[in-house]
């Protein structure tokens, strides 16, 4: 977790210790400390319940931390009402002003300030030319198409140039095929305006596809915090390795630790060689985590020297278009999926007996679940 | 070809689905048809009952059906022809001998005082019918009344078989005897001075419930639901109470011996007790409470659908909480102002029970003359005249609420 290593002074955002309760018993967010860069698109990722969206809350002001600072640059804004705060939100259901026509909601956040008109008319253009939308500039937000109304939210939560912009799932009412559209649209605004964003999804897809460094919480804590590649490839703990992407688990005692790796005794029998990422001493019970991407099937005993293996059976083949799922039978993993790539199947049918082969720096040996 | 095909191929399936509609149609109107039915004799046909009585003018062409067709043709100049006098001599004699002369001569009083009398007594008096040519001379010989030109213009105003005269007499206005509409004389114009009282406390109580009810909707709309249900329940529990006891209520709190003059002395902030009952005071309060869940309800379920992402947006862009509520949501719930006002002022303005218990003479609405008309004098022209009157005021209001509220609502949707 490279978060708390950041040098302060590159810190937009920082929560010191922060606590949030609602209830006075259970803690929504247990202890967060995170450090939001400037310029970079941090996505909170978790499930419901996660904290995710409560941590929005209090940066935006909204909610108040039970326990904490939150620092936005050198100053805490714990007590700082939002309207002060001078960040931009986009709101799930985009809450534009429904008597407002499309300008005037973009225009409010300018003229709230004070801003003169000849200054507010050449802004709220611009930034309608910036989301393609200056032909609705004076209809209202309930004539327009859901892709729309979430475009001028964009444009209204950017117009007034924020330190920062929070978007609490913004994409969540919208179809597959816009809100994959719409992604690309953010992270396009996010590159050419230098802003910085921090973004709320429930949606693993969505938050690889557009952040730079995404934080996974869980509980009311952070898991991992990392940049997309690294937190799917070298998953800390079995939550974010099962939370991110697809991911085979393995029950297993640890034998041996020698230089990062180590040697895992499944329990249903066989053993296999495992990085070790957070094990417990020798005979301490761990899960092994594989992608399914990085397993082979191997239908006769050849392959190179260095892999794990492991004797399975084929139950089924999914055809999934880009490639072939096999789901198999494995020791102690009745459910154990391997994604072959697309043509790589013939010759292979159901209730055969294969071996599975994976390398051990793809295993990875983290926490008891 | 093609197009014949085209039109075969229509026809049948237009039919179809006509013949489909129409069993829906059908089926809808079946539906309706009870409360239609309802409607039509509890409130469209006494309206328009009410209405027509405000114009109908059946009692003189009814007893003096030969005087009205004499005059028919009088120029009303000089005094009508002979032809006239006879006609009315065998008019009173019949009405005498059927006993309908009073019916008459009520209507004649309205326009002329004192007409009662002159049509009574010579009806009384007019033994036998007059020898032909002498009609005149006998019967301004019985009261000289008829040698004026002004009774007879009396009977030709009042000759039907519609009349505006109550309607004009609604809004303090009569016809003099060439027939110009005139101001009615000051000391029996008194309606225009009772709707604009009645149009005030409209307005007042209006006012006062908007004032008093909008922070309450709004804390019913933003509560946690438990709470909310709790106070809709006090805003309710006057529903569920008789207006009359109600009514009777704020009379015992507020008269001079009432609750609140006797701990405004008790305390020794007053040494009189205070007159807060049966005057102006005690009206507005009264209705106010009893009208208040009117302008309630209405301004609850619109702040109920104005979602709090608005005001967290408005804050979100940097709106001071006054901005965010003056730019935001005060215009989201304009349409439940809009609706409250409506309500509370229709039912305001109509409002009978509450002014004649807790109000004075000089707080007496308009109702209160519509029920005097119709109960104690039965001039049912007049009563159905103000009725009328009242009517009509409240639907130019309600037609100016539906303008207003289609305007926004078109500027809502096809402004572009």
């Amino acid at each position: 977790m490279d978060g708390g290593m950041m040098a302060t002074t590159q810190a937009l955002v920082r929560f010191v210790g922060v606590q949030k309760t609602y209830d006075g018993e259970h803690l929504v967010v247990k202890s967060l400390d995170l450090d939001i860069r400037k310029g970079e698109f941090l996505t909170l990722l978790g499930p419901s319940g996660s904290g995710k969206t409560t941590t929005l809350m209090m940066l935006a002001g909204f909610e108040v931390p039970t326990h904490g600072e939150i620092f936005l640059g050198d100053r805490s804004i714990k007590n700082t009402p939002p309207h002060k705060r001078d960040i931009g939100m986009v709101f799930q259901n985009y809450a534009l002003f429904p008597h407002l026509t499309i300008e005037e909601n973009v225009a409010f956040p300018l003229t709230v300030r004070g801003v003169s008109k000849a200054e507010v008319k050449e802004r709220v253009t611009a930034a309608l030319q910036m989301i393609k939308l200056e032909n609705v500039a004076s209809r209202h937000p309930g004539q327009l198409s859901g892709g729309q109304q979430q475009r001028v939210a964009l444009a209204r939560a950017l117009v007034f140039k924020p330190a920062l912009v929070l978007m609490d799932e913004p994409l969540g009412a919208l179809d597959k095929r816009l809100r994959e559209h719409m992604q690309l649209e953010i992270k396009r605004l996010h590159e050419t305006m230098g802003i910085t964003v921090v973004y709320v999804t429930h949606d693993q897809g969505e938050a690889l596809t557009m952040s730079d460094r995404i934080a996974v919480f869980n509980d009311g804590i952070v898991q991992q915090i990392d940049s997309p590649d690294a937190l799917y490839e070298r998953p800390v703990n079995s939550f974010v390795a099962n939370f991110i992407g697809e991911s085979n688990v393995l029950a297993g005692t640890v034998e041996n630790i020698e230089q990062g790796f180590c040697r895992v005794a499944l329990a249903a029998g066989g053993s296999v060689v495992a990085t070790a990422v957070n094990v417990g001493g020798v005979g301490a019970r761990t899960s092994l985590s594989v992608r399914p991407e990085r397993v082979s099937l191997l239908t006769s005993d050849d392959g190179d020297v260095g892999f794990n293996r492991l004797p399975a059976t084929l139950k089924d083949l999914i055809y999934v278009g880009d490639h072939t799922l096999a789901v198999l039978a494995a020791p102690g993993n009745n459910e154990f999926m391997v994604k072959l790539p697309a043509g790589a199947y013939s010759g292979l049918s159901e209730g055969q007996a294969v071996t599975i082969a994976f390398r051990p720096e793809d295993c990875r040996a983290l926490d008891p679940v | 070809m093609t197009a014949a095909i085209v039109v075969g191929a229509e026809m049948p399936l237009k039919r179809r689905l006509r013949r489909a509609e129409r069993a829906r149609q059908l089926r809808a109107l079946g539906l309706v048809l009870p409360l239609f039915l309802f409607l039509l004799f509890t409130f469209v046909i006494p309206i328009a009952g009410m209405i027509w009585r405000s114009v109908d003018d059946w009692e003189v062409p009814q007893v003096l059906p030969h005087t009205v067709a004499a005059l028919s043709d009088w120029n009303g100049q000089d005094l009508p022809s002979e032809t006239a006098f006879a006609a009315l001599a065998g008019d009173l004699q019949a009405a005498r001998a059927a006993g309908t002369v009073a019916v008459a001569a009520k209507r004649l009083n309205y326009v002329v005082n004192g007409s009662r009398t002159v049509l009574t007594s010579t009806a009384r008096n007019l033994k036998t019918a007059p020898e032909p040519g002498t009609a005149k001379a006998t019967l301004i010989g019985l009261n000289p009344a008829w040698g004026e030109r002004a009774t007879w213009a009396a009977i030709k105003s009042a000759s039907g078989p519609v009349t505006a005269y109550y309607l004009l007499g609604a809004v303090d206005l009569t016809r003099d005897v060439n027939g110009a509409i005139v101001a009615t004389p000051e000391d029996q114009a008194i309606y225009r001075d009772v709707f604009a009282r009645t149009f005030t406390i409209g307005f007042g109580v209006t006012a006062l419930c908007l004032l008093l009810g909008f922070p309450v909707a709004y804390l019913l709309a933003n509560l946690p639901t438990a709470q909310s249900n709790m106070l809709m329940i006090f805003v309710l529990l006057p529903f569920w109470t008789s207006l009359l006891v109600r009514t009777c209520a704020w009379i015992v709190i507020l008269q001079g011996e009432g609750i609140v003059n006797g701990s405004l002395q008790w305390l020794g902030v007053i040494d009189e007790p205070l007159r807060l009952i049966y005057n102006r005071f005690g009206v507005y309060m009264a209705m106010t409470h009893v009208l208040l869940p009117f302008m309630i309800l209405p301004l609850y379920s619109v702040m109920r659908s104005i979602s709090p992402a608005y005001m967290r947006a408005a804050a979100s862009l940097g709106a001071p909480p006054a901005t965010a509520f003056l730019r935001i949501y005060l215009p989201q719930t304009i349409p439940g102002i809009g609706a409250g006002c409506l309500l509370v002022f229709i039912l305001a303005i109509g409002y009978y029970i509450t002014p004649a218990l807790v109000g004075g003479a000089g707080d007496q609405m308009i109702s209160a003359f519509i029920a005097f008309y119709t109960t104690e004098t039965v001039n049912w022209g007049l009563a159905s005249a103000l009725g009328a009157v009242l009517l009509l005021s409240t639907l130019v209001l309600a037609l100016v609420y539906g303008k207003l509220a289609l305007g926004r609502q078109t500027t809502g949707g096809l402004k572009n």
